[in-house]
């Protein structure tokens, strides 16, 4: 209902509640990486100046983002709908030319050199165009998301990014795919779906930590405490009975060949030791077929549960109130493998203690449950869904980062969102956020 | 058609909720509950370096360091940054060849890793020191590490001093309360040990913090737990470091031992165990060979015969004997002997007198007569007062414990023998309940199953000059900053002979010591200007030898003191093997008590004197027969290996192994100990077997 004047497009409408989260975030970042980097025998501040280290660079990297946030803000919304199918069009294309271009690096071949030395990683890239390709599909007038065929093509939409990753062998960020899912259920994709999903994921946790033969058994224990409860209803209706003892087969059988067979025919060697190793476990690398295959290389490595340990022992030596800044003798020690990017999260649990994590953690939270705020009061299903994948992908790196610095999550390189060094990330999810920004902004605009 | 979905918007946030929720959890548990991970942590990233004080300095009676700390250099390497060492000019210097260098380098990488600090060559020379500090800058890696080492300056007193060693597992076991840990250095025999607690100070801790390939990255909270060293105490010692070092001179080439107390204050003026060691020897490098070329010597270098070893003492013994009877009024200084060149009171015939007559009890000691003595142990042993020889041998036993004897003087060095004074049950055990005063005569003489310590026997001699009392030998008159530990309580306390004993008696003693010297066995050490009183000793003593027991040449004894008026020096000397006291013991006690009281030794008869005990050779037959036996199997190795280098150059030259085949065993006299270690690197082992021999040889001719 607010006329729109020309003079002061950028900051009308504009919620700084979120600007203002996005640069504390930013900030707590630049200074977590500052404390990895620190030494105390150098002048840091020439070091600064200097740009060679991760911090300036990423300073740098901060900088050119904000021009990227005055870009997009500058945009008018209607391009983003607009260029919808074109920007995923061509991050696809992106991810497909990066098994012609790619360069390896940390073992995984999914990166594109831009020059200066500079890497984009189309992955990582390609979330958003996701997001606005699936906001688009689910804005579309002709689709109605209560049919499976919709709710098929939506997944569709989301999973063909996550396949490609996992062909680059990126397991971390086609994770983040699922994300969408949480979009997908408030737009109405079943219940079920999701309860189902993390039943099974959960089970997959369960087969792993737990000794087989209890899983079994308590899983039995279940089902026949389950079918005492309803033994009068169990009279009634035949289908139920069936229903539990089907439900009960798949859990057992799942638990007993299923997992085992992801992890010895479908999965590398590394990455099921990865996984194993989380849940302090040695995995057989001889069980696995993929390996047997490439024999030749190498021998069964140990378990390289070492980074959660040094993860473990960072964030738990904290204590209460941690060490205080540039205190952390773990941090300086370099004991945390990756520390300035996937484990960033270490220096801070080491330096600044539980308090300091429940303080960062509901930086966070606030800024999921804003944006699931800003969502809902959209008035077009595109900025919606729009929201609601920002949130889920933000509230999904965020959850597997901490989990698995902290043991409860396999390894899987993700970064935390705004925090970690790499500046394909500090882009992705500035785009992200301001794009959401401005559609924000635009609220009052019905979009299609 | 959103709105219907929109209860899911509150769904979404729950789930964002309780994800947090679990983390949250974890945190708890990981932050607040687990305290292992402090530790990990701690034990990860901290690093406490053990300071190490300076030990203390011994110093002798006149203010001399005769142990001492100085600087000694390592040569150490980081082996990841040895790019672009010149390794053939490093191997030049040090002596090595470049096969040498990279075992070496191998073996610190195995051991320390390759980013750390490893010692590449330990306890440089000076002159290498001087080579290398000149041009470390051209080889990138390599520093000169600065570390302390114990020196001994006058090369003298090596079993008194002792040596310092890193301490082992058994030592560890062993003192496990008291702090230390793998790499320490502590004292482990002499001085060095039994004053470890004054001399080693206080460690200090510093706390740094290393990273992941245990670098050190700066100090853990700017020091504010590190704790400074205490450097070690000094001592000073009633040794002479001068007549220390003329001892071990005269000790040269024999084997026995001397000491000599100041009898005022039970101080130490020396103590000599021959054959004894340069203790430099066992600070350097080569320290591990050298330790088992000396405990594989039959000569037994390490034990110090001043307190380590217990001998009859013979007839010194005599003047113990002497006293008690006196004091027991069995005798009277006018009693009279007579002795037809035997003891005639048992009707054995032993023991035998060498010179036959009557004696008076002056007499009696001048000349050593063995009659007389017998005839006084045997009338003491009898008293009927006493009711039995059992009781009899008890009394006579109080007089020789307050005389010091039969138990450990509590001198202030470790391993200390107690000697041995017989008593009844002994008897009761080899001659039955009815075992009388003639089964054991050779008491009498000093030969039976009395043992004393050298200690003990220059210990009586003190309490002679002293008249009835003594202080606790020791080496420590005082430890600087304080007696903390009160280490040095025990001696201050004066202690007294059994309180019967009249000043006259030790007088009527002192009379027939004096004569002794004067115009008795021992007339030759007379030294001209001095009151000497002393008494020999020639102690017959046995050896195994295959199984058979032979009789080996008398080891010679002489207990003395001097001068008779205000006494200053005790002294008691042993020579094995050496024949009658008089021969050797005494003339060695002399030069000794004349070189303390004038401080040299004055008129030509008697410098001429000194040369000679200097060079003469005594070393005991059977120790000589041991050398050439291990000499001779030495050469048959040295031989073989020869051969077999032969037989692999196919050489046809063999005069070199006749040369070396020629031992002869009975003609081998011992190689002084004392010898120069060959300070080059030796890198063929054949060629080390080679040169000892050609040095063994260079002393034999």
């Amino acid at each position: 209902m607010s006329s729109r004047n020309n003079q002061n497009t950028i900051s009308q409408g504009l919620d700084w509640t979120i600007i203002w989260l996005y640069a504390i975030l930013v900030s707590i970042g630049i200074l977590c990486i500052f404390m990895v980097e620190y030494r105390p025998d150098t002048n840091w501040f020439q070091s600064f100046l200097g740009g060679k280290t991760n911090y300036s660079k990423q300073l740098i990297f901060a900088g050119f983002c904000a021009i990227v946030a005055m870009f997009i803000l500058l945009t008018d919304s209607k391009l983003f709908t607009a260029f919808a199918n074109l920007l995923y069009g061509f991050g696809i294309l992106l991810m497909l030319a990066t098994f012609v271009l790619g360069k390896s690096i940390n073992g995984s071949k999914s990166w594109i050199p831009i020059g200066g030395g500079f890497n984009l990683q189309p992955a990582e890239v390609c979330k958003i165009f996701t997001a606005l390709a699936l906001a688009k599909f689910l804005s579309r007038q002709e689709t109605d998301f209560s049919k499976l065929k919709s709710q098929l093509l939506a997944g569709v939409i989301a999973s063909l990014p996550a396949v490609l990753s996992i062909m680059q062998h990126e397991l971390g960020l086609a994770l983040v795919y699922s994300a969408f899912l949480v979009a997908m259920y408030r737009e109405g994709l079943p219940a079920q779906i999701l309860i189902f999903g993390s039943s099974f994921a959960i089970l997959v946790i369960a087969t792993l930590v737990v000794e087989p033969n209890t899983l079994a058994l308590s899983l039995t224990a279940i089902a026949a405490f389950l079918l005492f409860l309803l033994r009068k209803q169990l009279k009634k209706t035949k289908g139920l009975l069936v229903l539990i003892i089907g439900i009960w087969l798949f859990c057992v059988g799942t638990q007993r060949f299923v997992v085992p067979y992801i992890f010895n025919n479908v999965l590398e060697c590394y990455q099921s030791t990865r996984i194993y190793s989380m849940v302090g476990k040695e995995y057989d690398c001889t069980k696995n077929k993929k390996s047997e295959k490439k024999a030749g290389e190498k021998a069964a490595r140990k378990p390289d549960d070492y980074n959660v340990r040094q993860s473990k022992i960072a964030i738990g030596s904290g204590g209460v109130t941690g060490k205080g800044f540039l205190k952390g003798t773990q941090t300086r020690g370099k004991y945390v493998p990756e520390q300035h990017t996937d484990f960033i999260f270490t220096s801070l649990g080491e330096a600044f203690g539980f308090i300091g994590c429940i303080a960062f953690l509901s930086i966070y939270l606030f800024l999921l449950f804003r944006i699931v705020k800003m969502a809902e009061r959209q008035r077009s299903t595109f900025s919606r869904v729009y929201a609601y994948s920002v949130a889920s992908i933000i509230f999904f790196h965020i959850a597997v980062n901490v989990s698995m610095t902290i043991g409860l999550f396999p390894i899987v390189g993700i970064p935390l969102p705004l925090i970690s060094y790499g500046g394909s990330s500090l882009l992705t999810f500035t785009i992200l956020i301001f794009i959401l920004l401005r559609l924000d902004a635009d609220r009052q605009m019905v979009l299609r | 058609m959103p709105v219907f979905n929109q209860s899911r918007g509150r769904v979404v946030q729950i789930i964002f909720a309780s994800v947090f929720f679990v983390i949250v959890c974890q945190l708890i548990n990981l932050q607040l509950f687990s305290a292992k991970y402090k530790q990990a942590a701690e034990s990860n990233a901290l690093f406490r370096k053990i300071i190490y004080p300076d030990r203390g300095i011994i110093f002798d009676r006149k203010q001399r360091a005769i142990l001492e700390n100085i600087n000694s250099y390592d040569l150490v390497v980081v082996p990841a940054e040895t790019k672009g060492v010149d390794t053939f000019s490093l191997c030049t210097l040090l002596n090595i060849d470049t096969i040498e260098y990279k075992r070496r380098m191998r073996d610190i990488i195995i051991k320390t890793g390759n980013v750390r600090t490893g010692v590449f060559e330990a306890l440089l020379t000076p002159e290498m020191y001087a080579h290398l500090n000149e041009n470390i800058y051209k080889f990138p890696g390599f520093d000169l590490s600065l570390r302390t080492v114990r020196s001994y300056p006058y090369s003298v007193a090596a079993h008194v001093l002792g040596y310092t060693a890193e301490v082992d597992t058994s030592f560890l076991r062993k003192h496990k309360d008291e702090g230390y840990q793998m790499g320490d250095y502590a004292g482990y025999t002499g001085l060095e040990r039994y004053y470890e607690k004054v001399l080693m100070g206080q460690r200090g801790v510093k706390n740094y913090i290393r990273d992941n390939k245990s670098r050190i990255q700066g100090d853990y909270e700017k020091g504010m737990y590190d704790t400074a060293a205490v450097a070690g105490k000094n001592i000073h010692l009633s040794l002479d470091v001068e007549l220390q070092k003329m001892g071990e001179q005269l000790m040269a080439n024999k084997v026995g031992s001397i000491v000599a107390i100041d009898p005022k204050t039970g101080g130490i003026l020396c103590m000599v165990s021959a054959p004894t060691y340069d203790p430099n020897y066992l600070t350097g490098n080569q320290r591990k060979r050298h330790i088992a070329e000396m405990i594989l010597d039959p000569r037994k270098p390490f034990n110090n015969r001043g307190l380590g070893t217990t001998y009859s003492p013979g007839s010194t013994f005599k003047t113990v004997v002497g006293i008690v009877g006196l004091t027991e009024g069995v005798i009277t200084e006018r009693t009279t002997v007579t002795c037809p060149g035997y003891f005639t009171g048992c009707g054995t015939g032993k023991p035998k007198c060498l010179d036959k007559g009557t004696f008076s009890f002056k007499e009696a000691v001048a000349h050593s007569d063995n009659t007389y003595f017998s005839t006084v142990y045997k009338r003491t042993l009898d008293q009927s007062k006493y009711g039995g020889a059992d009781s009899a041998l008890n009394v006579f036993n109080q007089y020789a414990y307050s005389f010091g004897l039969g138990h450990r003087l509590g001198i202030d060095l470790p391993s200390e023998k107690k000697g041995n004074i017989p008593v009844s049950a002994d008897y009761r055990k080899i001659f039955g309940p009815k075992w009388y005063s003639c089964n054991v005569i050779s008491n009498a003489i000093g030969q039976g199953e009395v043992n004393t310590t050298l200690v003990q026997l220059a210990n009586v001699m003190a309490i002679i000059a002293n008249k009835g009392w003594y202080y606790t030998p020791h080496f420590v008159d005082s430890i600087e900053g304080g007696d903390e530990n009160k280490m040095l309580e025990p001696f201050t306390v004066k202690h007294y002979t059994d309180q019967r004993i009249p000043d006259s008696i030790f007088d009527a003693v002192q009379d027939g010591m004096q004569a002794v010297v004067e115009y008795g066995t021992a007339v030759a050490s007379r030294i001209p200007g001095i009151v000497m009183c002393g008494k020999t000793g020639t102690v017959e003593n046995y050896a195994k030898i295959n199984g058979r027991v032979e009789k080996q040449l008398d080891h010679s004894f002489f207990g003395g003191f001097a001068p008779r008026d205000n006494p200053r020096i005790a002294i008691a000397v042993i020579c094995e093997n050496a024949g009658q006291g008089a021969w050797n013991a005494a003339p060695i006690a002399s030069l000794m008590v004349e070189k303390y009281l004038r401080d040299s030794i004055t008129g030509q008869e008697r410098k001429e004197k000194l040369e000679e005990f200097k060079n003469k050779n005594l070393i005991p037959r059977l120790m000589r027969m041991q050398m050439a036996k291990m000499d001779s199997l030495k050469q048959i190795r040295i031989n073989q290996l020869i051969q077999q280098q032969k037989m692999n150059k196919e050489l046809n030259d063999s005069s070199d192994q006749e040369e070396n085949s020629e031992t002869d065993p009975k003609v081998i006299p011992s190689a002084p100990i004392k010898k120069q270690v060959p300070k080059k690197q030796i890198t063929n082992k054949a060629a080390v077997l080679v040169n000892e021999d050609k040095k063994y040889k260079k002393y034999n001719r």
